[in-house]
């Protein structure tokens, strides 16, 4: 690995940077919350963990929240490869203000974003009103909760989905049409198989930042214990009740999970990318 | 299958690709359509395949009006430039890609995929990198493997946009002759676009020569070499010499041996190899002084300087093999008589 005669310069300088902000930003704070978790004079024992975490509103949450942002994600992942696919395959007007909105939920505070889809869902709302007359109930449902993390995760998807299909050689679907494939096909058998690790990653990323996603789920969201209550809504009312060991069991559980589904999804990308072309067979060119 | 181009005009905005073409290319043909680049050749072929639409005209495939007909519905195979490869797929699949993809009721089983695949690939000679990916390929194993793709569905029409355009020269040197053996072997018929007209001349049965999304000329390569029909054609298919003509030249070609004929022209062109070189004996001959020559092979091309028109020098170019040059035994500086034993004209407006 540390090759002494590597072509790149500054390997050791650019290995070392790495490493300590890895693991002042990340690795740090996140043992922290392992270590107190662990520690002799922990406020948590295993039987109070037990306890804390076989709570039927902890439980309850935690279904909210996992299947929220799992619903959410996936919503975005199909809304997010057509928006992609729009930007990067026809001429529409206007397309750069377009491009541009799409980045506007990563710089716009939460909290707003939140509050203004609330007000928008509320039965009274813009949107809510209408929906309100044909039955659905949006803003302080779970249904609300999955809006809000559509519009947080829309982004990641777009923005992962858009390079790639930038990249797609058109001349591929041609092929495939002179060779007979129907539109469907040429979707199924070309063009699923290029995008799907990069869409898996725009769903791995969506779906992460909404199980963490607490500003702008809260005002949507009515946070009913047991219906619309999210695990990071939890923590803070555990907080705000002094009950540090029991915010910090759902904390490391949240920690846990999300660990063991982002592992999984890059284990699947591994695999995937391992069946297409980076093959270990050498390669052989040998005049036609 | 034969094919009929009625009046095909193509404009991208206020650029016209292509104006007027009519072609009519029998069955079992190679066709090379050739030209510089922007003249609308690659246009032309995707009219053909399906891929952009004419403005105007129509295009017949073996009688029947497809202009309006998708990709799919013509019966054709298309070889990309760029080989346009599936690069998630070992070549196998993509080989059986055209055939996985058809209707039910017409897709071969497992087994009769697996031996139309295999002869495919034995076809082009890389039966062995069944289970590799495009990514591990050499460009020319890549562009038999587009070949080999395109010929699966039994295509009746085969064609080619700059099929070698991405090869190294030595490459494309073997697919050329590699790709006129299988036209041999299949005789399907086939067009082909490049702007190497030396390509043109050496594959195709029948060339097709455009310029600024003109129709110049068809017809074979000897036809079209002998016999150019304009000014571009002359230029574009082989190396030539041109003369405008003006009073002091026209003294001077006759000097040559050149008839002046056409009234209208007023420019003639002659190929290197129709300029003859004898070592100057009187005054009366049209001489030319030898500045340099350099060794093709089998043939020396000679540079002459002549006097212009305004007594400044021109160049002009002679070919001749070798050894009949070495018993002419001229050096550098040599005062040579010309003779041109045949010439085109043009009135280059």
């Amino acid at each position: 690995m540390v090759n002494k005669t590597n072509i790149l310069p500054a390997f050791k300088p650019a290995l070392g940077f790495t490493l300590l902000y890895l693991g002042l930003v990340v690795l740090i704070p996140l043992s922290t919350l392992l270590f107190k978790t662990l520690a002799p004079d922990s406020l948590l024992t295993w039987q109070g963990y037990i306890n804390i975490i076989s709570n039927e509103r902890v439980q309850a949450a935690f279904k909210v929240s996992f299947l929220a942002a799992l619903l959410a994600a996936a919503i975005a992942l199909v809304l997010g490869f057509v928006i992609a696919w729009t930007l990067v395959r026809y001429t529409i007007p206007a397309k750069r203000f377009f491009d541009a909105i799409i980045d506007l939920p990563f710089a716009l505070p939460t909290a707003v974003a939140g509050i203004v889809l609330a007000s928008i869902y509320a039965p009274n709302g813009l949107l809510g009103k209408p929906l309100t007359e044909l039955g659905f109930k949006v803003a302080f449902t779970p249904a609300g909760i999955v809006i809000a993390l559509i519009f947080i995760g829309l982004p990641f998807v777009v923005r992962t989905i858009e390079p790639v299909l930038q990249e797609l050689d058109t001349s591929m679907e041609e092929a495939a049409s002179s060779m007979g494939a129907s539109r469907w096909q040429i979707f199924q058998r070309i063009i699923f198989p290029n995008v799907f690790p990069a869409a898996l990653t725009g769903f791995a990323m969506a779906f992460a930042r909404g199980v963490g996603e607490y500003g702008s789920v809260i005002f949507i969201a009515g946070n009913m214990p047991y219906i619309s209550e999210i695990v990071p809504l939890l923590i803070i009312t555990k907080l705000e009740q002094y009950d540090y060991a029991g915010a910090t069991a759902l904390a490391l559980t949240m920690l846990l999970v999300s660990f063991a589904l982002l592992l999984t999804i890059n284990v699947v990308q591994m695999l995937l990318r391992r069946r297409t072309s980076e093959t270990l067979a050498p390669i052989v060119a040998v005049t036609p | 299958m034969s094919i009929i181009l009625n009046n095909i005009s193509k404009k991208f905005g206020n650029f016209s690709a292509l104006n007027n073409i009519n072609l009519e290319i029998p069955e079992g043909e190679l066709v090379a359509l050739l030209g510089p680049s922007g003249c609308g050749k690659t246009t032309l072929l995707r009219i053909i395949a399906g891929l952009e639409r004419p403005d105007s005209g129509q295009v017949l495939l073996k009688g029947e009006d497809k202009t309006h007909k998708d990709i799919r519905e013509r019966g054709i195979g298309f070889v990309f430039q760029h080989y346009a490869l599936f690069r998630h797929m070992t070549v196998f699949e993509n080989i059986a890609f055209g055939l996985r993809v058809k209707p039910r009721k017409q897709r071969p089983n497992e087994t009769e995929i697996k031996k139309k695949v295999h002869a495919l690939l034995e076809l082009v000679q890389l039966d062995w990198l069944h289970d590799r990916y495009p990514d591990q390929l050499s460009g020319g194993q890549r562009q038999r493997i587009a070949l080999a793709r395109a010929l699966a569905v039994e295509p009746e029409v085969l064609l080619l946009d700059e099929p070698f355009g991405a090869l190294d020269a030595s490459v494309r040197k073997d697919l050329r002759q590699w790709l006129r053996h299988l036209h041999e072997n299949l005789n399907v018929t086939s067009i082909f676009v490049t702007h190497d007209q030396e390509e043109a001349m050496e594959v195709a049965s029948r060339v097709v020569v455009f310029n600024h999304g003109n129709l110049e000329q068809q017809g074979s390569p000897s036809e079209i070499y002998d016999n150019p029909v304009n000014e571009f054609v002359s230029r574009f298919i082989g190396d030539t010499n041109v003369i405008t003509l003006e009073k002091h030249h026209t003294d001077w070609l006759q000097l040559s041996g050149l008839v002046i004929v056409p009234e209208a022209a007023n420019s003639v062109h002659i190929r290197p190899h129709d300029l003859e070189i004898t070592k100057s004996s009187s005054d009366s001959a049209a001489t030319a002084t030898l500045k340099d020559w350099q060794h093709l092979g089998a043939l020396i091309r000679i540079e002459l300087a002549k006097q212009g028109a305004n007594g400044s020098p021109e160049t002009l170019y002679a070919e001749m093999p070798n050894e009949q040059f070495k018993r002419l035994q001229l050096s550098k500086g040599d005062k040579v008589a010309l003779r041109i034993r045949h010439a085109h004209w043009f009135d280059a407006a």
